[in-house]
């Protein structure tokens, strides 16, 4: 196991952990769970449940193997002050990149809604000719599904419903996971796992939320994966975010079962103020949705 | 493949000679078909490219310069400040006003470059004021080519002696084959001195047309138009091909200008408009014999007019006539040659799983009238070819597919497809 | 390259327990960065070797008009390939092998801030290579829609575009891993004393191409996800029908592309920047102004995007924006070319391999830029778009630029990493070999595309033949001259000139840095006690070899 080697921690020394496995394995299963998508996509014959499966288990395994070691590391103290400067920086560069992923989406949405539409749409020089040679009859308005009128006609999201609720929710367990955080700092365990429950709470329901919503759309307003191209940036700018939303999830579960195991300290708790990080970071995400998504 | 030895000597002898003809001199380049410019980009014809081709001296001129100037305290310095001749390094690494001062004067040349290259690029996006309106759309593999309320639209492929001899171990010589791969079955002709502007769209993926001589070039994307335009001064025949990577044959999407004075171009025009009554005529004759008085409008698909290329086909037939079925296959071969072997292969065995297989295959071999509108109205990536192919033809190579390659399902005759059309 | 020298006993006072696992364990669990390193390089010299072998499928079939070898499909499949496998599999982790090496020991620390995860980094690579190469052999073949893969085109991918979008999900990770490592690693472990401003040019080069990794990768992520969505889930976003836009990719496409191609030449330049001073024996001219002009080509690379999309039809203001800003990336590029020449002036020079090498890129890069420069003329540029004088373009900055620089830092610090000292004699006839061929195969390119040949095309019109032959025979020779580069590189790992280890720790009379300051070979720790370092960049307290070994 990753950390056996080291009998005595010498905290002047940067941790180098012992050779693992893990990282290794946690390659296999990607690839596994890969090609059996892949099969999947493109009807091959090759066992594609059978690679998903073994995959995702292969992985998720690994994941919490890896991740216990981890924990465990830091229990015994082998991190010094510039291993946890690390997981901040690591941590910090991570969320950089994810939102350097959304901007992709949200760029697409504005360029799709402030250019695209536009142009098919008879605006600018482009526009003027591009619309009646080729889409004589289409009228740019936002939501769109194109001149196509891709997956047929459908209604959007109402903000003020379900999103305003999940808005709500969100907004709200970004402050309770702050109690949380107050609460270890100030060495109250039995709080700080109540606000830690709480904001599971939230975060579950949101999801759960958000699914009643998909339902929805795709029961009574049409409004589908398929439907152009704000059904699109739609489904998949939410989705993603729903997915981030999970992931924060299941890290929060992890680490207060972490509390209850009696691990953090008030002074150094890098996993828990990671998770938080992330959380408030999904929690951003979410009002840039909420105001370009649903509202405008 | 050719004797291969002989092929081969000739190979190397080629291959000295283009090693050695910088050194030597230019001409020697001239033995073959060039008789343009071949080291640098071509002047062109008209006066957007006559600015083009100075701009780029222009900014080639600059590198020159500035190469020989660097470069030559480079080199100059690598011989100077060798360790035999200059035992004893200088220690000096730092001078804020030589780096200001070779901050400006790269930046100085720059706007010298900017400023004429913004002009050229200003008169290039504008089209207003224009003569003559042509519509372009790219097709795998093949251009379409209509001038916009003129009534007039064709298509233009690669030429059938190209053809064969790009094929895999066709055995013929390329350079056997005049203008190989620059040359189409129809031309675009336009007139000279005036300002003609292109609509450019793509019906399948992306494609790009560019006219070195005449300095223009844009991609025709899929649901979109773009705008360009032209004014030639010169009449002459006028070479490019497709440049945006669009599948397969991407490298046999030639595209030839011929530019014909005014009058002339009139001619070529008029010329054009009649032929084509008389093929929509005979297309639809067995229908009913109003279509004549309808001549560009009766078109299948909604906004193209039907197109030229099959007027010879069209009119040569006896409309109506049943064909044999012998005469059907041979005439089939030709038309699945030009049109259906990029896809379904010589071998028809398709290039799966994209293009499928057409061996055995159960439309192929299933009812006619499934054979028939697939070729008519296409699916997927496959183009819909009843703007391209008159009745006689889609017949043919229907009958053609349906006995080759170990098939036998029969025949199909003109006006079978004649019912279909339309529907 | 298989080093052995972790396993000999050179630092037998390695008192604590991790040394290396035995055999092909040792690879596979490694969190060394030294053995990171080396399989990083290992595997980029494998891609090299199998990219090479496709460039001369393609410049073989384009030797003369017709097709002689491969049917129009397979061109375009190897062209792709071509391009991913020499881009994402031969430069990016040939840099990241550097990095590996090379970062920890120059900023005096014991290895990369997260170990375990630049193993998983290295890993994913070569598997996703595998599944990407094994398209090959898939029905329908390899995806042939370009390196670019803009829709539609790419969407006609059969089975293999599953695996061509997952295979890039794999690689954007492992970037991203590499990167983020390589960041939290010089902003946090550097040795005291070792300041920002004091950092070798490779640190910083690497600091600022990280940051750009970061933020492009997860872009390039997120549009094939598009492709993704759009074939498999019905979605629209680039198929005008439904509202999107094909040319939207290209933006998405070019945001992260342009970046890219900055990724693949700023540790270029700082290793540029750490040979020249070397053998001229003479410090760097300009540290500082060549921190500014690399922190400026990053932040400008963001703004340039649209230079690859000159001819899709932006509205003219944007046609212009980004016309003046590429051509103004000339300026911070200049400043380090002649901050470079500057360097040379004055000083006391010899000239061994790397530094060949380095004087080759600097002529030969700028090259590359001078035709860049002139692509960045928009109005010109509808001339040359998509023709071989971008293909010559982009292989002058490339090849004996991003390449150039790997080789010549191969030659600069292999003696570091095993101890002996290279051929000289087979170094400067690859010098001269390659030089010369990389000349033949892509200074023709240029009339090719002015002539007007397009690029991507397995055929051409007969006019094209000469120099198309001219450059075909280059391809070889210059593949063909690498193999004294495998020998010479191997010769080293395995001692083939005596097993003696013959190098002293600076190996090279006028390096400076803490890298010069440890023992050749560097033994499989390095610093785990963290130096000193003094003004001069070395360390301050005791010999070099206590430094070292703790
Ligand atoms: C390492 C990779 C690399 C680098 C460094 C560069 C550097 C530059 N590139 Fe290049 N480029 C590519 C890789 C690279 N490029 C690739 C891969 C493609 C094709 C992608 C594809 O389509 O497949 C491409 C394509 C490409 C295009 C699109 C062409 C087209 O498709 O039509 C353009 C257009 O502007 C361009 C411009 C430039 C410019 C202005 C620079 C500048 O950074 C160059 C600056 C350097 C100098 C100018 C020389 C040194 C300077 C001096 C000596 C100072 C004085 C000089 C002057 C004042 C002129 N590049
Ligand atoms: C880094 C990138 C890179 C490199 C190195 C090369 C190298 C070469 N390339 Fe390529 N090429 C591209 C990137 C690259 N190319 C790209 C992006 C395209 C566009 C694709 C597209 O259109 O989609 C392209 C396209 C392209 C074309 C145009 C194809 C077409 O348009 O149809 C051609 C044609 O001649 C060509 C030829 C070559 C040749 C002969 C080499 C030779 O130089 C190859 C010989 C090289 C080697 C044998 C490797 C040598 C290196 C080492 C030995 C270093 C060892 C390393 C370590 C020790 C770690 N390439
Ligand atoms: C641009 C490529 C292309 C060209 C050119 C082309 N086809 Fe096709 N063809 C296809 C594709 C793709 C399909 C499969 C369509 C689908 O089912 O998605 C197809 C399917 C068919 C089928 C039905 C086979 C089946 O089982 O689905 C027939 C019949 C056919 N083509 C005949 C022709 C004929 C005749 C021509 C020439 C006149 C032709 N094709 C030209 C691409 C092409
Ligand atoms: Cu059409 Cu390339
Ligand atoms: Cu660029």
């Amino acid at each position: 196991m990753a950390s056996d080697a080291h009998a005595t921690p010498n905290l002047s020394r940067y941790f180098v952990p012992a050779p693992s496995v893990w990282p290794f394995g946690l390659t296999v299963a990607l690839i596994l769970t890969v090609y059996g998508v892949s099969g999947y996509l493109e009807d091959r014959a090759i066992p594609t449940t059978a690679l998903i499966t073994a995959g995702v288990a292969l992985a998720l395994f690994i994941i919490f193997s890896w991740f216990r070691g981890v924990a465990l590391e830091s229990e015994r103290g082998l991190y010094n002050d510039m291993v946890s400067r690390t997981y901040r920086w690591g941590m910090s560069w991570f969320i950089f990149s994810e939102v350097m992923f959304f901007a992709a989406f949200f760029g697409a949405l504005f360029y799709a809604r402030t250019l695209a539409i536009g142009w098919l749409g008879g605006e600018g020089e482009k526009g003027i000719i591009t619309n009646s040679v080729l889409w004589p009859h289409f009228d740019p308005s936002w939501p769109s599904n194109g001149p196509g009128h891709v997956g047929g006609t459908f209604e959007t999201v109402s903000p003020w419903k379900l999103p305003l609720v999940n808005t709500c929710l969100l907004l709200t367990s970004s402050v309770t996971i702050t109690m949380a955080h107050h609460a270890l700092k100030a060495a109250h365990r039995r709080a700080c796992v109540l606000w830690m429950l709480a904001t599971i709470a939230l975060g579950s329901t949101f999801l759960y939320c958000q699914a009643t919503e998909y339902m929805e759309a795709y029961k009574e307003l049409n409004l589908t994966l398929g439907s152009g191209v704000y059904g699109s940036t739609f489904f998949m700018l939410t989705g993603f975010h729903g997915l981030h939303v999970t992931l924060g999830t299941i890290m929060m579960i992890s680490i207060t079962g972490r509390l209850l195991f009696g691990h953090f300290k008030p002074e150094s708790h890098f996993g828990f103020e990671g998770v938080a990080w992330y959380w408030h970071f999904v929690d951003v995400v979410w009002v840039g949705l909420f105001i370009f998504v649903y509202i405008l | 493949m050719p004797s291969s030895s002989t092929q081969l000597s000739g190979l190397l002898r080629r291959l000295v000679v283009a090693c050695t003809a910088p050194l030597v001199s230019a001409s020697a380049f001239a033995a073959d078909t060039m008789d343009k410019a071949y080291w640098n980009m071509p002047r062109g014809v008209t006066q957007v490219s006559h600015d083009v081709y100075s701009l780029h001296m222009l900014g080639f001129y600059f590198c020159v310069v500035i190469g020989v100037v660097v470069f030559g305290v480079m080199f100059y310095s690598l011989f100077a400040f060798r360790r035999s001749k200059h035992p004893v390094p200088a220690n000096f690494h730092e001078s804020t006003v030589v780096e200001i001062i070779w901050t400006i004067i790269p930046f100085v040349i720059l706007i010298v470059l900017a400023v004429p290259a913004a002009k050229t690029l200003i008169t290039e996006y504008d089209t207003s004021n224009s003569d003559l309106t042509v519509k372009i759309t790219g097709y795998q593999w093949k251009w379409q080519y209509e001038y916009v309320d003129q009534g007039v639209s064709f298509f233009s492929t690669l030429k059938a002696d190209a053809n064969a001899a790009r094929q895999l171990h066709s055995g013929i010589d390329p350079n056997t084959v005049p203008n190989y791969l620059h040359d189409v079955d129809n031309y675009l002709v336009l007139p000279v001195g005036k300002k003609v502007r292109f609509l450019l769209t793509a019906n399948d993926v992306i494609h790009g047309w560019w006219m070195p001589d005449l300095a223009i070039k844009k991609d025709a994307i899929p649901g979109y138009v773009n705008e360009m335009w032209t004014r030639i001064d010169e009449p002459g025949v006028y070479r490019g091909q497709c440049t945006v990577l669009c599948g397969r044959d991407h490298g046999y999407m030639p595209i030839v200008v011929e530019a014909k004075s005014d009058a002339d171009f009139e001619a070529w025009l008029t010329s054009k408009k009649p032929v084509q009554v008389a093929s929509a005529a005979s297309a639809t004759m067995t229908d009913a014999p109003v279509a004549a008085t309808a001549p560009a409008a009766p078109a299948p698909a909604a906004p193209t007019p039907p197109p030229a290329v099959s007027q010879v086909a069209a009119a040569t037939s006896v409309a109506g006539a049943k064909k044999s079925k012998d005469d059907l296959i041979k005439a089939g071969a030709t038309v699945y040659g030009a049109r259906c072997v990029a896809c379904h292969q010589a071998t028809g065995q398709g290039l799966p799983p994209t293009f499928p297989s057409l061996v055995g295959d159960k439309i192929v071999t299933g009812p006619a009238a499934g054979h028939i509108s697939q070729i008519l109205k296409g699916k997927n990536a496959m183009p819909p070819f009843a703007p391209m192919l008159s009745d006689d033809e889609i017949a043919a190579v229907a009958t053609y597919e349906r006995n080759s390659w170990g098939n036998s399902a029969g025949e199909v005759q003109a006006d079978q497809v004649a019912a279909l059309r339309g529907k | 390259m298989a080093h052995e020298h972790a396993h000999d006993d050179a630092h037998g006072h390695d008192d604590h327990a991790h040394g290396p696992d035995k055999g092909i364990m040792r690879w596979i669990k490694t969190t060394n960065h030294k053995d990171l390193g080396t399989l990083y390089l290992f595997f980029s010299f494998t891609m090299f070797f199998i990219g090479g072998l496709m460039s001369l499928v393609i410049r073989a079939e384009l030797f003369q008009p017709g097709l002689q070898f491969v049917d129009p499909e397979l061109f375009n499949q190897f062209t792709t390939m071509h391009a991913l496998v020499m881009i994402f599999g031969g430069v990016m982790p040939g840099f990241v092998g550097l990095a590996n090496w090379m970062v920890p020991m120059m900023i005096g620390c014991s290895d990369l801030a997260l170990p375990r995860v630049n193993n998983w980094g290295f890993w994913l690579l070569p598997f996703a290579f595998t599944m990407l190469l094994s398209t090959f052999f898939l029905p329908g073949g390899a995806p042939a829609g370009g390196w670019t893969i803009y829709p539609p085109l790419v969407l006609q991918t059969g089975n293999s575009f599953p695996i061509l979008i997952f295979a890039i999900h794999l690689m954007g990770i492992s970037s991203i891993t590499g990167a983020i490592n390589i960041v939290v690693t010089i902003l946090n472990m550097r040795a005291p004393g070792m300041t920002l401003l004091k950092m070798p040019l490779f640190v910083w080069t690497w600091l600022i191409t990280a940051y750009l990794l970061i933020a492009v990768m997860p872009v390039l992520a997120g549009a094939v996800t598009m492709l993704l969505t759009d074939k498999y889930f019905g979605t629209s976003f680039f198929n005008a029908a439904g509202g999107g836009d094909p040319v939207m990719f290209e933006h998405i496409f070019w945001f992260f592309g342009h970046p890219e191609v900055y990724i693949m030449i700023l540790p270029a330049f700082g290793i540029i920047s750490s040979i020249i001073p070397t053998f001229a024996r003479k410090p760097l001219f300009g540290y500082a102004s060549m921190v500014y002009a690399v922190a400026s080509i990053a932040f400008l690379s963001f703004i340039v995007w649209a230079h690859h999309m000159f001819t899709v039809g932006i509205p003219l203001a944007g046609e212009l924006f980004f016309m003046f800003s590429t051509m103004l990336i000339a300026v911070p590029t200049g400043v380090k070319v002649f901050n470079w020449i500057a360097t040379m002036w004055g000083g006391s020079m010899t000239y061994e391999t790397p530094m060949l090498f380095a004087i080759a890129f600097v002529f030969l890069f700028s090259i590359g830029g001078f035709s860049g420069l002139s692509l960045a003329l928009a109005p010109v540029d509808f001339q040359y778009h998509n023709t071989y004088f971008v293909v010559a373009h982009f292989h002058y900055v490339l090849v004996p630029g991003a390449v150039f620089s790997i080789i010549a830092a191969i030659y600069y610090w292999i003696p570091k990493w095993t101890g002996r000292m290279y051929n000289e004699t087979a170094g400067k006839w690859h010098f001269w070999l390659s030089s010369i061929f990389i000349n033949v195969t892509f200074f023709p390119q240029h009339f090719l595309g002015l002539a007007g040949m397009p690029r991507r095309i397995p055929d051409y019109a007969v006019q094209f033949t000469d120099f198309n032959m001219v450059s075909t025979v280059g391809a070889f020779g210059f593949f063909v001259s690498q193999f004294i580069f495998i020998f010479n590189v191997l010769a080293c790992c395995y001692g083939w000139f005596g097993r003696t280890r013959n190098v002293s720790n600076q190996v090279w009379e006028g390096a400076t840095g803490l890298e010069w300051s440890v023992p050749s070979p560097a033994p499989y720790h390095t610093f785990e006690d963290q130096p000193l370092v003094g003004d001069d960049g070395m360390p301050v307290h005791g010999d070099a070899v206590a430094a070292a070994a703790h």
